[in-house]
């Protein structure tokens, strides 16, 4: 059950704290200095007479981005560099790996959460309501449209239990009713098909 | 729609969704009098009322029932997969709107909150331009990071892609630009060599394995939490934006796993793309930060307002095009597009595309990845084969609808969709195992569209860009026609090979059970295509060119015809025949390359696209979705053009029994219940009398079944035989009979009427433009039946002799 409560708490803290991370990231971004790894100007040079075409990348300023500073060694004497660096194109690039490992490790944890979920909730879940409260009290979330009284179930459940606070059944009534949702969906779109076909 | 009994069960049984309907669960749970923070519009003649009572110092009792006769919350709200009633909710906002400025006047506090009030909603733009680029950055950078997952992992921190994990490496070649030492392909980290047959083999298992682990997650995550997340969902959002509703289809959980799925789906290598579902994606925000404004949570064509303007950021953030976004929803998806919703669209649009910006998913400042730069000239020749382009378009658009379709319904009605992640799994099997042999479709699709757009130059190259170089002392930019290597006579039939791919891939892979999108395969369709044509024009006008066509301006050492131009002009022409878009399609283009010079071209191959695929089949992929769902949807579109009057519409028909009316005042409490409880109809109207039938208005079965609820339950005395009634005042009752109940404040006192002689193009005019879901037909001023929406939509059905039951909703 705490876990349950862990988890209602997470899911809707995820969103609020999705959106502080991207501002945060945003701002840090404009504020600290730039790593060094993050810039680099990069020059294409095609082939040229006999020489194969080479990539340079260095990571210098923008102002020193161009081919004189960039294409070291030099492959060519000293009349043939400005016909060579003629056709060379250089380009100055940033980019924040702050940013993308930050995003890729959020994204991974939150699959991971989601799939911890998604096992709990198929597997764990009857398996340990079955050994708490045995077969006759199972909340009959599954298989009713339109049941009468769904929340008696889960009311009969809680308040035969050992005493709980207000919060953890108002959490379990939330679960429920999310679920019903879920299941209601579910039936809608896998099952008869109706939309989103 | 099932007919739920009222007692106690109704509403637990309904869908009370996600936390944007906090509703009113009666039985068991307290009723929250708190809700309504702004004066209802219903209560204003209640107030009067009260007033007049006070006045006149009527009984107790009256005043105490008026008292408790504040709007029940719950009242004025809709059920799941119902119509809203756009009349109601726009003067309820005019109504507090009215009431705000009236107030503003007496005080400071006052003249505080009605700014606040104005300025709510560009408040809530810029949040949600922020949160959807947001979202957006993040896909991005997920998608393409687990993309590159299939082919192998780097060292230098596993969160690096392929190219971000070369970014500060030497060793990359001019050849290959893409190898370094820290990126190690799966079989060079298993076998520890890269080269033979075994790596291939090795290589490919793993590419395979990859893309049936992701989409089998995707499938799952979508089957157990959010169901509504899959397909790309811009036909459900445009039947939303008409006034339907479904609830939690905009919720947070549909959110999160449209989001995380998306990510998954688009990596495992399936033939979709990703800018429908972040049109759903960019709702979805928008529906629930509508959730901290009182504004917009209550009012639900406010709410739509919303929504229009985060379809216009969704497509913003997926194309990098702030003013094709606008259009986009003003053309595809919304239904009612005010001014006002223009200009704050257009905001939030550019909020989103400079958050995206600052993210800066692609390393260099650009927002999509196939931002081109090149602007060569076209000739006015070269119209003809883009018009040739606009037509396969066209054919090939009207092809996959048809044949999507189809599948779609043989997916509702058979056995195939019984098994949706066997469905899903299979899918990707075969598309991993046909696209990893062939370079063009072992990429990600956008990387080829990209690719495909590339002017060659000297500084290229990749395959296609293998022409011999015959004098080697011009720059790079203008670079003359060169006759081909042989390499781009390989990448030719492999493109060839991946078109026939493409093309039957993408048919089974859009509407399965994960999130899938359109535009990008169509897209990639019409890139190949183009660029074969202009392969092939180009080595024409190289090898011919003193043929007559060519002779004027393509003459040896000038640069007359560029093949990327003609894939972007193909992939315009796919796009415009799949979903039918004008001048949405062409900014969006447009925005995509920088280059106005391309307009013409553009336009002229959307609209011959257009026409050809108008010719054939009269709708784009969405409504005809639409349709297979039956949705009630009136498209604003067509024309109604039969000549039946509004009594052939209306129902009740010659041989049903008569009009289940509501009387003024002589029904009881039990009457009504009697009367709920045995029909299913969704509202009924009010008479004065049976033998007149004279209307006096309408009212829902959802309030009345609300109210009749909540009076048994708060107000005393209320039981079986209390009469009920509709009347501005009810006569006194002896002290010894039971309660009166009176429910005029939830009747709807201007009901719309046609006379039964009225046309049923005016009918279906009036509906469209005022957003109508229910209108009554009189004769000589009596009531003589009534026009659903759905009515007016099985109607138009039968004259276009297709299936009038497969109008399934309200």
């Amino acid at each position: 059950v705490i876990a349950m409560w862990a988890l209602l708490t997470l899911h809707r803290w995820i969103i609020h704290s999705g959106l502080k991370i991207c501002c945060m990231l945003l701002s840090t971004q404009s504020t600290e200095a730039k790593n060094s790894e993050d810039i680099r100007c990069k020059c294409i040079c095609p082939p040229y007479k006999e020489l194969p075409g080479k990539i340079y990348n260095q990571n210098v300023s923008q102002k020193d981005c161009n081919c004189l500073h960039v294409v070291e060694p030099m492959p060519v004497p000293g009349k043939d560099v400005e016909a060579y660096c003629l056709r060379c194109e250089c380009k100055y690039e940033e980019r924040s790996s702050v940013t993308i490992k930050a995003t890729i490790i959020i994204y991974l944890s939150i699959l991971g959460l989601l799939l911890l979920y998604m096992v709990y909730l198929t597997l764990l879940e009857p398996v340990l309501k079955r050994r708490l409260f045995g077969h006759s009290q199972l909340i009959q979330s599954d298989d009713e449209v339109g049941d009468h009284q769904p929340f008696a179930n889960a009311h009969d459940v809680l308040s035969r239990s050992r005493s709980r606070t207000n919060v953890l059944n108002k959490v379990e009534y939330a679960q429920q009713r999310w679920k019903r949702q879920v299941q209601e969906q579910r039936k809608s779109v896998f099952d008869r098909h109706v939309v989103l076909s | 729609m099932d007919n739920q009994g009222y007692c106690g069960e109704s509403f637990n049984s309904l869908q009370s969704g996600t936390s944007d309907e906090d509703m009113v669960e009666i039985a068991g749970a307290t009723l929250d009098f708190s809700v309504t923070d702004d004066v209802p519009p219903l209560d204003r003649e209640y107030a009067g009322g009260y007033n007049t009572y006070t006045g006149e110092g009527m009984n107790g009792t009256s005043k105490l029932m008026d008292f408790l006769d504040e709007p029940v919350p719950g009242v004025g709200t809709y059920e799941d997969f119902n119509t809203i009633d756009w009349v109601r909710e726009k003067s309820k906002d005019r109504d507090r709107h009215r009431e705000i400025a009236s107030k503003s006047k007496e005080s400071t506090w006052a003249l505080i909150q009605s700014v606040s009030d104005a300025f709510s909603g560009w408040l809530l733009m810029l949040l949600i331009g922020l949160m959807a680029g947001a979202l957006a950055g993040g896909i991005d950078i997920s998608a393409h990071w687990m993309t590159d997952l299939k082919d192998g992992v780097c060292l230098n921190g596993f969160w690096f892609n392929h190219e971000h994990c070369c970014w500060t490496s030497n060793e990359t070649t001019f050849m290959e630009r893409d190898k370094c030492p820290q990126w190690k392909s799966w079989a060079e980290l298993i076998i520890g060599h890269s080269e033979g047959a075994f790596a291939y083999i090795t290589n490919y298992l793993m590419y395979v394995s990859w893309a049936l682990l992701f989409a089998f997650l995707a499938v799952s995550l979508v089957r157990a939490f959010a169901p509504y997340a899959c397909g790309s969902g811009i036909s459900e959002i445009k039947t939303i934006l008409s006034g339907f509703i479904i609830r939690g289809y905009l919720g947070k959980w549909t959110l999160i796993i449209k989001t995380i799925t998306l990510v998954l789906a688009v990596s495992s290598g399936l033939s979709l793309g990703k800018e429908g579902p972040l049109v759903h994606v960019a709702c979805c925000c928008g529906n629930i930060l509508c959730h901290l404004f009182t504004k917009y949570r209550k009012n639900e064509a406010k709410r739509r307002e919303v929504l229009s303007a985060a379809a216009a950021v969704g497509v913003s953030v997926a194309f990098g095009a702030p003013i094709g976004g606008v259009l986009f929803s003003l053309e595809e998806v919304s239904y009612y597009f005010p001014l006002k919703t223009l200009w704050r669209s257009f905001f939030a649009a550019l909020v989103a595309a400079f958050t995206l910006r600052s993210i800066n998913p692609f390393g260099n400042s650009k927002l999509v990845l196939f931002y081109v730069e090149f602007h060569s000239p076209w000739h006015l020749l070269e119209l003809i084969p883009f018009i040739l382009l606009g037509i396969f378009g066209g054919l090939w658009g009207a092809f996959f609808i048809r044949t999507n379709i189809a599948w779609c319904r043989r997916r509702k009605t058979t056995k195939l969709g019984h098994y949706p992640v066997l469905e899903v799994l299979v899918v990707t099997a075969v598309t991993a195992i046909l696209a990893f042999p062939n370079d063009y479709t072992r990429i990600s699709t956008s990387e080829l569209i990209s690719e495909l757009f590339n002017d060659c130059g000297l500084l290229d190259s990749s395959k296609l860009c293998d022409y011999i170089n015959l004098n080697s002392s011009k720059s790079s930019n203008e670079l003359p026609d060169r006759p081909a290597n042989s390499n781009v006579y390989t990448a030719m039939w492999q493109l060839a090979l991946a078109l026939i791919f493409k093309v039957l891939i993408t048919i089974v892979t859009f509407g399965m059970k994960v999130p899938s999108g359109l535009f990008i395969p169509s897209m990639a369709v019409g890139a190949i295509t183009g660029r074969l044509l202009g392969v092939g024009m180009e080595q024409l006008a190289y090898y011919h060119h003193d043929w007559v066509i060519f002779k004027g301006w393509c003459t040896p050492g000038a640069d007359c015809i560029t093949p990327g131009l003609y894939a972007m002009v193909g992939a315009a022409a796919c796009l415009g025949g799949v979903t039918r878009m004008t001048v949405s399609l062409v900014v969006i283009m447009f925005e995509l390359t920088g280059g106005l010079e391309y307009i013409v071209p553009l336009m002229a191959a959307a609209m011959t696209s257009k026409w050809v695929a108008d010719a054939i089949g009269r709708e784009g992929i969405y409504e005809a979705h639409i349709r297979l769902n039956g949705y009630p949807f009136l498209e604003a579109k067509e024309e109604f053009g039969h000549k039946t009057l509004a009594m052939d519409v209306m129902r009740p028909r010659r041989s049903d029994p008569p009009l289940t009316v509501l009387t003024q005042d002589h029904m009881t409490v039990e009457d009504v219940e009697t009367l709920i409880s045995e029909t299913t109809y969704s509202g009924f109207p009010v008479v004065v009398s049976h033998e007149s039938q004279r209307l006096v208005g309408f009212v829902l079965r959802r309030d009345l079944v609300i109210s009749i609820e909540n009076a048994r339950k708060r107000q005393d005395g209320i039981v079986s035989t209390s009469h009920i009634y509709f009347t501005e005042y009810m006569p006194p009752q002896p002290s010894t009979s039971p309660a009166q109940l009176k429910l005029r404040s939830i009747m709807d006192l201007s009901p719309f009427t046609v006379t039964d002689h009225t046309p049923m193009e005016i009918v279906v005019d009036i509906f469209r433009k005022l957003g109508l879901r229910q209108c009554l037909v009189t004769h000589n001023g009596r009531l003589l039946g009534i026009i659903t929406k759905k009515d007016i939509l099985k109607h138009m059905a039968q004259m276009a002799n297709r299936d009038p039951d497969s109008i399934l909703f309200n």
